[in-house]
């Protein structure tokens, strides 16, 4: 592999691991608070893509009834983005408190509520095979993309969007679970949910407050993803989702740097085999290396074995 | 300020507590003494029921807190409304915070930031220990220093009645006496004091009245000097 073509893989790994890492975040949060694999997270990002579209396609006045004036592409593109993380996080938090509080009020064992997870997933994204059919549609292009030139390496601004977007949410989820108070009792929650509301802080409210954050991240994703890849179908957000998941793990799960730290690992793997073996060997070998690697530390890149609470 | 009345309580069907009763008046320090498995736990737990499965069921009776009904209360409300700390039997800090992080949770629901500023204070004065390893993740602490830990975040939710747990548990005698002698120090300075102990011992030093708990009933009550030189006290709970 030549220099020029190492960067470019690069970038193109940087890309997939903001898109991985965006939505691993998501099941690291909600499992270190609630000790839950929210394996309804993946529909989640889909979700927030079709969200996305959407809202995009509404403010684009694409329907009967729109806006009375007309918005230039790039406001388009930032009102889609705060909209649907907004609405994709208010799915988040129906999920958590339509499937799995009651099963937590009931004091239901860990496997149950993760089996709900896999349904709920399922019934999101059969729910909108139902309502919105098998056909595929196209997100908007709602940023004009621009292509640079560096010294033989070629990448979008939508890529640097999405690269950039994922180190700011980054540094943003640090910041609010090491110094808000919210954050110190997402923290404590994983330590002991039971202790919690002796500080005299309702645990719902933390729960909540992590399936905003969750959810909206992968809306952010969703809306980013579709932006480079725009194709829109109902089952997009199961094998991303997977893959984000297994990053989670890869990365220590429960551990927001773990999250980012492991998605970039995944997008690396996969960018990098597939520039030198044939690219049906890619996933083969992605997850054989990955399998390779819990096996030697299970507890991931930046986890520590804990027992196993509630 | 709290009444206890005739308080039936289950775990799934087998009833733990057979209708007791007990107050706490303002500023005193009350202790309930008993054995391993007499109840004494359960009946903090009433007072503040934590989730499932940790919480017991109360068939009958009423827990009223300066004349409001305690039962229908959440336990984070019973902690940031009604102003009662809780130190849990095995402390139960969050071992993956630090000191000061502890703390500064205790005051999640409180507003009144230059109270908060006081309170900091107080509890680094009372407990000097914490003050030192305050930037220290706790789980690098000892048992002793986890116990005021404990004890000072209890203090920082802004409460003015404090239950404990058993809170002599795993302590060198030393420490004991170092604690009651906080908690006396806090009694005196206004603070409520509930303690549930079975080192009748160190409880009933420090307590103006105690309780006799055996088999979910309470067997005894009276003032701590007294019940300290009862020779069946002396013979069971002292020997």
């Amino acid at each position: 592999m030549d220099i020029q073509s190492f960067f470019q893989n690069l970038i193109n790994a940087m890309q997939w691991g903001s898109f991985y890492a965006l939505i691993a975040l998501g099941y690291t949060l909600v499992y270190g608070v609630l000790l839950l694999i929210n394996f309804a997270h993946g529909d989640i990002f889909m979700v927030g893509a079709y969200i996305g579209f959407f809202v995009a396609t509404f403010l684009l006045g694409s329907y009967a009834f729109h806006l009375p004036m007309i918005l230039s592409p790039n406001v388009v593109f930032v009102l889609t983005l705060l909209i649907t993380m907004i609405l994709t996080a208010g799915v988040g938090v129906t999920l958590e408190r339509v499937a799995y509080r009651p099963l937590r009020r009931r004091g239901a064992g860990r496997l149950y509520i993760v089996i709900t997870a896999l349904m709920a997933g399922l019934i999101l994204e059969n729910g909108n095979l139902a309502l919105l059919g098998a056909s595929r549609r196209a997100f908007p292009d709602l940023i004009e993309k621009v292509v640079y030139t560096i010294g033989g390496v070629t990448f979008t601004n939508v890529k640097i969007i999405v690269i950039l977007a994922a180190l700011g949410v980054f540094f943003l989820l640090e910041t609010i679970v090491r110094k808000t108070k919210i954050g110190m009792a997402m923290r404590a929650i994983s330590y002991d949910r039971v202790a919690v509301p002796l500080m005299g802080i309702p645990i719902d409210t933390v729960i909540v407050f992590t399936f905003i954050l969750g959810s909206s991240m992968a809306a952010l994703a969703g809306v980013l993803f579709v932006s480079a890849y725009p194709v829109l179908e109902p089952y997009m957000g199961a094998m991303i989702g997977w893959k984000a998941f297994i990053a989670a793990v890869v990365g220590g799960i429960g551990e927001i740097r773990g999250a980012f730290i492991g998605g970039f690992v995944l997008g690396f793997i996969e960018i990098f085999v597939a520039a030198v073996f044939p690219s049906t060997f890619r996933d083969l070998i992605a997850f054989g290396i990955l399998l390779l690697f819990l096996s030697i530390k299970p507890t991931g890149i930046f986890g520590v074995a804990r027992a196993q609470k509630i | 300020m709290l009444e206890i009345e005739n308080l039936h309580v289950q775990y799934g069907n087998i009833e733990a507590l057979h209708g007791i009763s007990l107050h706490v008046k303002p500023g005193e320090m009350v202790t309930l003494l008993g054995a391993n498995g007499a109840g004494k736990s359960t009946t903090l737990m009433s007072i503040m029921r934590l989730p499932p499965p940790e919480a017991p069921r109360v068939t009958q009776g009423r827990i009223m807190y300066k004349g409001i009904d305690l039962l229908p209360v959440p336990p984070h409300l019973v902690v940031a409304q009604h102003k009662i700390g809780l130190v849990p039997e095995g402390r139960r800090v969050f071992g993956n915070l630090t000191v000061l992080e502890n703390l500064k949770l205790a005051t999640y629901a409180r507003k009144d930031t230059a109270q908060i500023h006081r309170d900091y204070e107080r509890v680094f004065s009372l407990f000097p220990r914490l003050s030192d390893r305050k930037n220290q993740r706790v789980d690098t602490l000892s048992g002793g220093e986890q116990q005021m830990l404990a004890t000072g975040r209890a203090f920082m939710c802004g409460a003015d009645f404090i239950l404990l747990d058993e809170p002599s548990m795993g302590l060198s005698p030393l420490l004991m006496q170092e604690l009651f002698k906080v908690l006396m120090d806090l009694n005196q300075a206004g603070m409520t004091i509930f303690v549930v102990e079975q080192n009748a011992h160190i409880a009933l030093k420090y307590a103006h009245r105690a309780y006799l708990m055996e088999a979910g009933q309470i067997v005894m009550e009276g003032k701590a000097s007294e019940l300290a030189t009862n020779p069946e006290i002396q013979k069971a709970y002292l020997g």
